[in-house]
C-alpha cells in the first residue's frame, strides 16, 4: 500500500511539472500573455504599397504597440492595399486626421505600422478610414533611385 | 532469379500482413481502453514507469540541448550582429522541432523499448495466455494501460524538455555570453505564436506519443516468445518508432508550417 501511495504521488508531482511547463511556454516563451481578454475596435487604412507588412505585425503611436495589423487585402478597384488595424480599446482617442505610415525597426527588423495623431477634435471609431497614409519604403526602389540619380548627375559634368 | 521473385513477394505480403496485424491490434486496444478509465490504479502504475522514470533522462537531455542551442546560435548570430534574436531561434527550434522529435526518439529508447521487453516477455513466459485462460482480457488488463500511458506522458515529456531546453538556452545565453535579458524574452515573446508553435508542438507530441506506443505494444505482443524473438522485437520497436517518428514529423511540418 505504501509502494503504491508513493508512485501516485511520483506520478501526481510529474503530471504537475508537464502542466507547468505547458503554462510557462505559454505565457513566457510564446505570446499568450500580450493577447489576454482586450477589447479592440478595428480601424482600416489604404496604402499604395505595404511592403513586407504582414498580419499581426505591430500597430504603434509614440513607439509603444497600441495593437496588431488583422487582415490586408488587395483592392482590384483602386490597386491599392486595404490594412485593418485591431486597436485596444482603450486607446480611444485616435484623431480622424491621424497620418498612418509603415517603418521598419532597424535595418532590417520587422515592419510596422507608425500612427501619428492629428489634432482634428473628433476620434476615429471602429471601421474608420485613415485618409492621410505613407507607403512602405522599399530598398530596392531607394537605391534604384539613387543610383538613377547619380548617374544623372555624372552625365551634366 | 526465381527465388529472388519469390523473396521479393513474400517480403511484401509479410510487410502488409504486419500492417494489419498492427492496425487490428490498435483498434482492440482502443476498445480495451475502457479497462484502465475503469481501473485507474493500473493506468498511475504505467504512468509511472512509462513517465516518471523518463523524467530524469529527458531533464538531462533538454537541458544540454538547450545550452547547445545557446552556444552554437550564439556563435552564428554574432557573425550578423544579431545575438539578440538568440531567444527566438533557441525557443522556435525547440519548441518546434527538436522538443517534440528529441522527446520522442528518447522516449522510444527509453520506454518504448521496456514497453516491448516487458510484454514480450510476458507472451514467452506464457502470462498473457494465462490471463485469458483465468478469462482475463490481456488486451485491456496489459496492453490498454501502456498505450494510454504512453501517449499521455508524451506531450507532457515535451513540454517539459522544450522548457528545461529554453531555460538552458538563457542560462548560456544571458547567464554566460551575456545578452541582454529583456531583448532575449521580448524577441521570444514577439516571434513565437501560442496557436501556431506551441499548440502545433503539443500535437506533433500527441501524434509521436501515440504512434510510438502503438509500436512498442504491438511489437511486444507481436514478438516471438522466444528470448532471441523479444530481443528482436525490442530492436525492431525502437528502428521503427524512430523511422516513423522522423518521417511523420516532415508530414507534420509540411502541414503545420507549409503554407505560412
Amino acid at each position: 500500500m505504501q509502494q503504491s501511495k508513493t508512485i501516485a504521488t511520483m506520478v501526481g508531482l510529474f503530471v504537475t511539472a508537464g502542466l507547468i511547463a505547458l503554462f510557462f511556454l505559454a505565457m513566457q516563451v510564446s505570446n499568450l500573455s500580450s493577447f489576454q481578454g482586450n477589447e479592440s475596435y478595428i480601424i482600416k487604412a489604404r496604402f499604395e504599397n505595404v511592403g513586407g507588412l504582414k498580419v499581426r505585425s505591430p500597430v504603434s503611436v509614440a513607439g509603444v504597440r497600441i495593437g496588431r495589423v488583422k487582415v490586408i487585402t488587395f483592392d482590384k478597384e483602386a490597386y491599392e492595399a486595404i490594412v485593418d488595424m485591431s486597436i485596444e480599446s482603450r486607446y480611444d482617442t485616435l484623431p480622424t486626421d491621424t497620418t498612418a505610415s509603415i517603418f521598419t525597426s532597424g535595418l532590417l527588423g520587422e515592419q510596422y505600422v507608425g500612427l501619428e495623431p492629428g489634432g482634428d477634435e473628433e476620434f476615429l471609431g471602429e471601421g474608420d478610414f485613415l485618409e492621410l497614409t505613407q507607403s512602405a519604403l522599399v530598398l530596392e526602389e531607394m537605391i534604384g533611385r539613387f543610383l538613377f540619380k547619380k548617374a544623372e548627375g555624372s552625365g551634366d559634368n | 532469379m526465381f527465388e529472388n521473385l519469390q523473396y521479393v513477394g513474400r517480403t511484401t505480403l509479410r510487410v502488409f500482413e504486419n500492417l494489419g496485424h498492427g492496425s487490428i491490434f490498435l483498434f482492440r486496444t482502443l476498445a480495451g481502453l475502457w479497462e484502465p478509465i475503469k481501473r485507474p490504479s493500473l493506468l498511475i502504475q504505467q504512468l509511472y514507469s512509462v513517465g516518471v522514470l523518463s523524467f530524469l533522462l529527458i531533464l538531462v537531455s533538454g537541458l544540454f540541448v538547450g545550452m547547445v542551442l545557446g552556444l552554437q546560435g550564439y556563435y552564428i548570430l554574432s557573425d550578423f550582429g544579431a545575438e539578440q534574436t538568440l531567444g527566438v531561434m533557441v525557443a522556435a527550434s525547440l519548441v518546434r522541432e527538436l522538443g517534440p522529435v528529441v522527446s520522442a526518439l528518447l522516449f522510444a529508447g527509453r520506454a518504448g523499448s521496456s514497453l516491448t521487453a516487458e510484454i514480450g516477455l510476458m507472451k514467452a513466459t506464457e502470462q498473457l495466455s494465462g490471463m485469458e485462460m483465468m478469462a482475463v482480457d490481456p488486451i485491456g488488463r496489459i496492453i490498454a494501460p501502456r498505450f494510454l500511458a504512453g501517449f499521455l506522458s508524451m506531450p507532457l515529456l515535451t513540454a517539459i524538455f522544450s522548457m528545461i531546453g529554453v531555460l538552458g538556452g538563457y542560462f548560456v545565453g544571458v547567464g554566460l555570453l551575456g545578452i541582454d535579458e529583456g531583448a532575449f524574452w521580448s524577441q521570444m515573446q514577439t516571434t513565437l505564436d501560442f496557436w501556431d508553435d506551441i499548440v502545433n508542438g503539443v500535437i506533433k507530441s500527441l501524434v509521436f506519443g501515440f504512434v510510438v506506443t502503438w509500436i512498442a505494444v504491438f511489437q511486444g505482443y507481436d514478438a516471438v516468445p522466444t528470448a532471441e524473438g523479444v530481443s528482436r522485437a525490442t530492436t525492431r520497436s525502437v528502428v521503427y518508432s524512430a523511422f516513423a517518428i522522423l518521417g511523420l514529423d516532415f508530414v507534420l511540418t509540411a502541414l503545420m508550417f507549409g503554407d505560412v
